[in-house]
């Protein structure tokens, strides 16, 4: 013991430093502060160093060189004494980490900690987030797999829309003409080296500004932020009613972050890693490439856009959002705190809590997406089947061989592209059916120059057939009156 | 020191050392970014398109639409099976052909052909293209990606090298070729 505090006063008397790390540890802090509300900063910089820890792990193994990389992760997976369990620690580990800075970002706007003095936290903050989400994306590419070339892909394509530098940057980013050995290379010194020492010199910055400043006291309604009386009050604050942060309040920061560190090992030992799927090669068409989690709203909301409005939202809506986010402080640097005197700002989180989340439900099935093997895979329910005349069977049979089912459903299976044909004939005419099939329209292709006359005859009869028990088929009420009375009854059978 | 009025000798040696550094940093300045924007600058000069053999006309039938596939001409030891790259081959009537990208216009992702009903489909958002390249649905502003192609000594050869994206500037003017 004596010989430990010997070496203590050793070092100390040369780097000199106790002295202000007992200052920072034990600098007061305003009483409610010590809340379970402020674990979630202290959370992602530990869940940081989660990452630091095992992505060095991982570096010992994988082997950045498109040719070799998605080997270099099978071997990770299964030839690597608990390599599965480090990349599942690394993946899981980068869901939590934005996952919890996302939770930090909105605690800390509900609480209206970015107004004055901490404008430059928050801004710093914003940035924080932006290479945290840099992380997600290049670490997904690293996973070099099908995911990751054809995510790659979709990343070219949006950089390529922007005006007259678009061919560039895409060059630039894939580091050549196409997504290869170099797009991999830029990637990997992307994911290693700049980012991380980014986020390093944020968290940096960041960190000691809420030191500086101060953490943000518990807000409180009709206690009003003004720029002339902040300080003095807050200051008041910590020394009247204030407890040093080490022990009082950094406990409770212990507590959740090894309750993270947990969550982490047990969705990693449970869940395993994530992928790699199939192998980078571009020739396997066969694939749905689909965006990690934090990326799925993303993936739906560009299939929601009119085609019209895509290059403008993608291009100019992150730059309005990150501008709206920087400008925050500065509009709404003073004022009230607390977030039950502030029901715009409430509703702004609850609106984007709802918008994300159900982006990110719709993009779990994919419902814009059509199910490429329904043709072939998922047949129509015999139900549809039943009683049906020779013509409609073969109407039954074009539906699957011109791979309908893939953008349409039967009893709720097959694509969800397009409407569900369960009680089409109850919506559409046989005239309206025809037009629809040979024409197209609504987001539908024409079949006129695919089908001959008979098939579209056929699978007409088949759709006709598509209603309820209890409801009849909707019909062209001029047509009998045109036609005579047997036309407007069963118009096909009779031609 | 601050008793000598004026300019002292280490004031100036101080600001002459900045300005050396400055130059010396401009002097570095230069191969660095060059060395970063190669990429963009090789394509500018040279260009990474040439011309690639798919194979004998025997392998596209007439009327037919097949998957070929090729290795990109700039390739690196490093590129592995990334390096190989599919498109589609459609042979109109025996004589003439489209070449289209696998790259949907739209964001990228590879188009599968459904020769059942001429359709060509996107899985990532539904797009849709006829047989001859064109949009039919979904999000796409414009049809499939087309090569060049020409036919010498029984094979079929296109003009590759470049992932095609919807802000390349060749395939803008075709776009507007297209158009008119």
């Amino acid at each position: 013991m004596r010989l430990i505090k010997s070496i203590g006063e050793w070092l100390d008397a040369r780097l000199q430093l106790g002295t202000s790390i007992r200052e920072t540890m034990e600098h007061p802090v305003p009483r409610e502060t010590a809340s379970w509300f402020y674990v979630f900063g202290s959370a992602a910089f530990v869940v940081f160093m989660l990452q630091i820890v095992t992505g060095i792990m991982l570096a010992l193994v994988y082997v950045p060189s498109a040719g070799e990389a998605w080997n270099s992760l099978q071997t990770l997976n299964h030839d690597v004494a608990l390599g599965w369990f480090i990349r599942g620690l690394h993946g899981w580990g980068s869901n939590f980490m934005v996952a919890i800075v996302l939770i930090h970002m909105v605690q800390v706007f509900l609480f209206g900690a970015y107004k004055y003095p901490r404008e430059l936290t928050w801004i710093v903050g914003v940035f924080l987030l932006l290479v945290t989400l840099g992380m997600a994306f290049t670490g997904q590419v690293l996973r070099f797999d099908q995911d990751a070339y054809w995510g790659l892909g979709i990343g070219a394509s949006i950089a390529s829309r922007v005006p007259f530098m678009g061919h560039s940057i895409v060059n630039l980013m894939l580091g050549g003409p196409i997504i290869a050995g170099t797009t991999l290379s830029r990637f990997f010194a992307l994911h290693v080296f700049v980012v991380p020492g980014l986020l390093i010199a944020f968290v940096a910055v960041h960190l000691l500004m809420v030191l500086k400043l101060g953490i943000n006291e518990w807000p409180m309604p009709g206690r009003v932020v003004r720029k002339a009386t902040y300080t003095k009050e807050y200051h008041e604050l910590t020394q009247k009613d204030g407890l040093p942060f080490v022990p009082g309040a950094i406990w409770k920061d212990l507590f959740f972050a090894a309750f993270i560190l947990l969550s982490i090992a047990a969705c990693a030992a449970y869940f395993g890693p994530f992928g790699p799927s199939g192998p980078p090669d571009p020739t396997i068409i066969q694939t749905a490439p689909r965006p990690d989690f934090f990326f799925l709203w993303l993936y739906a909301v560009l299939s929601f856009l009119p085609p019209s409005m895509e290059t403008p939202a993608l291009l100019i809506g992150p730059v309005v959002g990150i501008i709206a986010l920087l400008l925050l402080p500065f509009v709404f640097g003073e004022g009230e705190k607390s977030w039950r005197r502030r029901p715009i700002a409430v509703l702004t989180i609850l609106l984007v809590a709802v918008a994300l989340g159900t982006f990110t439900r719709l993009a779990g099935n994919a419902p814009w997406s059509p199910v490429m093997d329904a043709w072939s895979a998922i047949p129509i329910p015999p139900e549809f089947l039943h009683n049906r005349s020779a013509l409609e069977r073969q109407g039954a049979l074009i539906f699957q061989d011109k791979q309908c089912h893939n953008c349409h459903s039967l009893g709720d299976q097959g694509g969800k592209r397009g409407p569900d044909l369960d009680a089409v004939a109850v919506r559409l005419t046989q005239d309206q059916l025809i037009r629809q099939v040979i024409q197209g329209g609504g987001n539908m292709p024409a079949y006129g120059k695919n089908l001959s006359p008979a098939e579209t005859t056929a699978l007409v009869a088949f759709l006709e057939t598509l209603h309820p028990a209890g409801q009849s088929p909707a019909r062209d009420a001029s047509r009998a009156i045109a036609l005579g009375p047997e036309a407007g009854a069963s118009p096909v059978t009779r031609r | 020191m601050s008793l000598i009025r004026g300019v002292t000798r280490r004031d100036l040696f101080m600001k002459a050392g900045i300005f050396l550094n400055g130059i010396v940093g401009v002097i570095l300045a230069v191969p660095i970014v060059r060395y970063l924007l190669s990429p963009v600058t090789r394509e500018r000069k040279a260009g990474y398109d040439s011309w690639i053999p798919l194979g004998d006309l025997e392998q596209f039938p007439s009327g037919e639409t097949r998957l070929a596939t090729y290795r990109n001409p700039v390739v690196s030891s490093s590129d592995g099976g990334t390096a190989n790259i599919a498109c589609w081959v459609r042979n109109v009537d025996g004589k003439s052909f489209q070449v289209f990208a696998i790259n949907c216009a739209h964001l990228g992702c590879p188009v599968r052909w459904f020769p059942q009903s001429s359709l060509f489909m996107c899985p990532c958002h539904g797009g849709a293209y006829y047989q001859d390249g064109s949009r039919a649905s979904g999000p796409p502003e414009r049809g499939l990606f087309e090569y060049d192609y020409r036919i010498e000594g029984g094979k079929l050869l296109i003009k590759a090298g470049e992932m095609p994206t919807p802000g390349q500037a060749s395939n803008i003017v075709r776009e507007i070729r297209t158009c008119v």
